[in-house]
């Protein structure tokens, strides 16, 4: 069985794929990647058009733009920033004060190019910070980026004239000074300015990762010892990395200044910094694409979830630490774990062992929730005595049965979830012997 | 006369306050394969870390072609000409094998810090970064990371990331060590054949790779270096027969 797909994985194993980086069906296969991508974003909000549908897309595109930023600092460069927010609410900041000056008539500037603006900002405050917390990768680059970001949410207060204290600075992005026929009054029209955005800062971000920079962040993650005896001063690499990472962030921050019209210090705050390292990590952290996963699940957890229950942010940790343990890799890795199995075309070999585990998994995963709503609604509603709902099944939540179903739901399931799982391993096992063996 | 390529005036280095090197002076002439031995202990690497700039000297003077290059930082150091590798391996190991080689030659193909290029269109730098896999002979493993090579083809990559900085000062820290005898006679011919006209500074165990390689030995006991000959005159010097190499083990026909 020799076909197109073997063929590849031939060349690949033969070394020469390196200087085949530009052949024809490298090239056509990219294109095909990101044209998808693009008319899937163009078609969007054609198909899902309310106020909370377009509303979730714009968060999901400035997340990406920020979560692929933050992937700069920790997959590229090895830097676990706690406080990459710094550079987002400081990018917010920058569009939002320039789009105030336009609104007071002081300055003339597109619309469009406000993103920009939060960009340079960004960048110009990274460039400074950077050369201070990158002296040191490692505990403490993040402890140093940590105390930025609390030192700045601190000062928020002392400069009321440039944070706007609590309420923080609002503007109003209908200027009618714009580039495109837009006037940005809707949603709609933000979610295209959105796009374009992403699109290229997605690219960019993207080259960046092959330019001498991208790649002298790579060895310095890897080894900055080694980086100095190739002439490279590691501090200068992370640094400009650093910068760049900032730039991308505070662009993102940007579009969050025309989305909202408004940008407060919660912004640049721990908060905003801890959700972008979780949404970059369960994305994926060694593939580019990784965070853009990430941002795009977890914003949608983020909006869907937390709309139908309080407990969201403890479902969210629960997933954060079954990927970290389980799944190191992240979503993306997740994926990329099949490829050899998709290009040897085994996928039918092992799904239905996935299937076979998802039924147990999905019960396991019900008898959590029924606790876990249980403990919130007898500890945390107004009136623990009103009924609990759960998918449409009403019960007191004292009572002993839901208790004793929780309960049985999880043992059951998590004990066939086992025995499942047991079965996947195999399958992938035999599988995988079967591709050796081919030498497929 | 030539001004050394590498020159060493009385260089001490102290850790807390225990001295490690006591009192270094080396000529390492130009062109010439130079040989550091030693037993455990005596300095060899802290010496290599020094003259490289990992470490900074306590006192005393180290020039690389006349040039005062003492203290200066490691990666300064490197762009004035001098390359190293680690007695434990010390690669990118999360790169390719191929662009572990590519990223050592970028700085001296004048890339730098670039944001303008990109490396897979730098012809030249990617053809000679193929051609460097082909002498160390690694082209077969080109896209795999550099975490899965065998120890000895690790080894090689570290004598390939070496080489490409394109300097003409090579030091090799223990470059055979833990290879196995086919190993170390393939390991000491692509050494030979990758420092053609070049300095080399070795630091090696293997008495029988010292005495093939090197032009001159310099023999360094407790952080000082104690005879500098040609393989003959150190062989035959009564003081490192008595400090190093065993006396019965040596014949002299001086």
């Amino acid at each position: 069985m020799i076909d197109n797909t073997t063929m590849d994985s031939a060349e690949i194993k033969g070394g020469q794929a390196v200087q085949s980086g530009f052949s024809g069906a490298a090239i056509a296969k990219w294109a095909g990647i990101w044209l998808g991508f693009i008319l899937i974003s163009l078609a969007l909000p054609k198909i899902f058009d309310s106020r909370f549908a377009m509303s979730m897309f714009n968060q999901m595109g400035i997340a990406i733009v920020f979560a692929l930023s933050f992937n700069m600092l920790l997959g590229q460069g090895g830097l676990l920033s706690f406080g990459h927010a710094v550079f987002y609410g400081m990018g917010g900041f920058g569009a939002i004060h320039v789009l105030c000056m336009v609104n007071d008539g002081e300055l003339r500037i597109y619309t469009e190019l406000l993103p920009l603006a939060g960009g340079i900002f960004a960048a110009i405050l990274g460039f400074i910070l950077g050369f201070i917390s990158t002296r040191r990768a490692a505990i403490p680059f993040a402890l140093i980026t940590m105390g930025i970001g609390e030192l700045l949410l601190a000062s928020s207060l002392l400069l009321p004239s440039f944070f706007g204290g609590e309420e923080g600075i609002a503007g109003d992005r209908w200027t009618e000074i714009t580039l495109l026929p837009f006037k940005y009054g809707k949603s709609i029209e933000v979610y295209y300015l959105i796009l374009i955005w992403m699109f290229l800062s997605v690219a960019a971000m993207y080259l960046l990762t092959k330019t001498p920079l991208g790649q002298m962040a790579n060895a310095v993650r890897d080894n900055h010892q080694r980086a100095q005896f190739i002439g490279y001063d590691p501090h200068k690499v992370r640094t400009f990395q650093f910068t760049l990472a900032a730039f991308f962030a505070g662009i993102a921050g940007g579009l969050f200044a025309i989305n909202y019209e408004m940008v407060t210090a919660e912004n640049l705050g721990m908060l905003p910094s801890t959700d972008i390292l979780m949404m970059t990590v369960i994305g994926g952290i060694t593939y580019f694409f990784g965070p853009i996963l990430g941002a795009i699940f977890i914003t949608f957890l983020q909006l869907v979830v937390s709309n139908v229950t309080h407990a969201w942010m403890l479902y969210f940790g629960i997933m954060f630490i079954i990927m970290i343990m389980w799944a190191p890799d992240g979503l993306a890795g997740l994926i990329m774990r099949h490829q050899p199995i998709w290009r040897a075309k085994r996928m039918t070999k092992i799904l239905p062992s996935y299937l076979a585990a998802l039924v147990p998994g999905l019960v396991m995963f019900a008898g959590v929730i029924v606790l876990v709503e249980i403990m919130f609604h007898i500890s945390l509603s107004i009136d623990p005595e009103s009924p609990l709902s759960i998918m449409g099944v009403s019960f007191r939540a004292q009572a002993f049965m839901p208790w004793a179903v929780g309960i049985l739901l999880l043992g059951v399931g998590g004990y066939l979830f086992k025995l499942a799982a047991r079965r996947v391993n195999q399958a992938w096992k035999t599988v995988l012997a079967e591709i050796k063996q081919e030498g497929v | 006369m030539a001004t050394a390529a590498l020159k060493l005036d009385n260089v001490k280095k102290n850790f807390g306050d225990s001295q490690i090197i006591t009192g270094l002076d080396l000529e390492v002439l130009q062109g010439e394969r130079h040989a550091i031995i030693g037993p455990n202990g005596a300095g060899k690497s802290t010496m290599f870390h020094l003259i490289s700039g990992l470490y900074e000297v306590s006192s005393g003077k180290i020039a690389l072609n006349g040039r005062n290059i003492t203290n200066m930082a490691p990666h300064k150091i490197n762009r004035l000409g001098l390359a190293r590798s680690f007695q434990i391996t010390n690669i990118f190991p999360n790169m390719t094998v191929f662009q572990n080689v590519r990223c050592a030659l970028l700085w001296t193909k004048g890339y730098k810090y670039s944001i303008w290029h990109l490396c897979d269109r730098l012809k030249k730098v990617n053809a000679q970064a193929h051609e460097i896999l082909e002498r160390i002979k690694l082209s077969s493993m080109a896209n795999e990371k550099a975490a899965v090579l065998s120890y000895a083809d690790q080894r090689a990559l570290e004598i390939g990331i070496t080489i490409a900085c394109g300097a003409d000062i090579i030091m090799l820290d223990e470059p055979t060590a833990g290879m196995s005898n086919q190993e170390t006679t393939q390991a000491v011919a692509l050494i030979k054949s990758v420092t053609e006209g070049k300095t080399l500074l070795i630091v090696e165990h293997d008495m029988g790779v010292v005495f093939d390689l090197a032009d001159r030995i310099s023999v360094l006991v407790y952080g000082k270096i104690i005879a500098t000959g040609t393989p003959d005159e150190v062989r035959c010097d009564p003081k490192v027969q008595e400090a190093y190499l065993g006396k019965e083990a040596v014949e002299c026909s001086a």
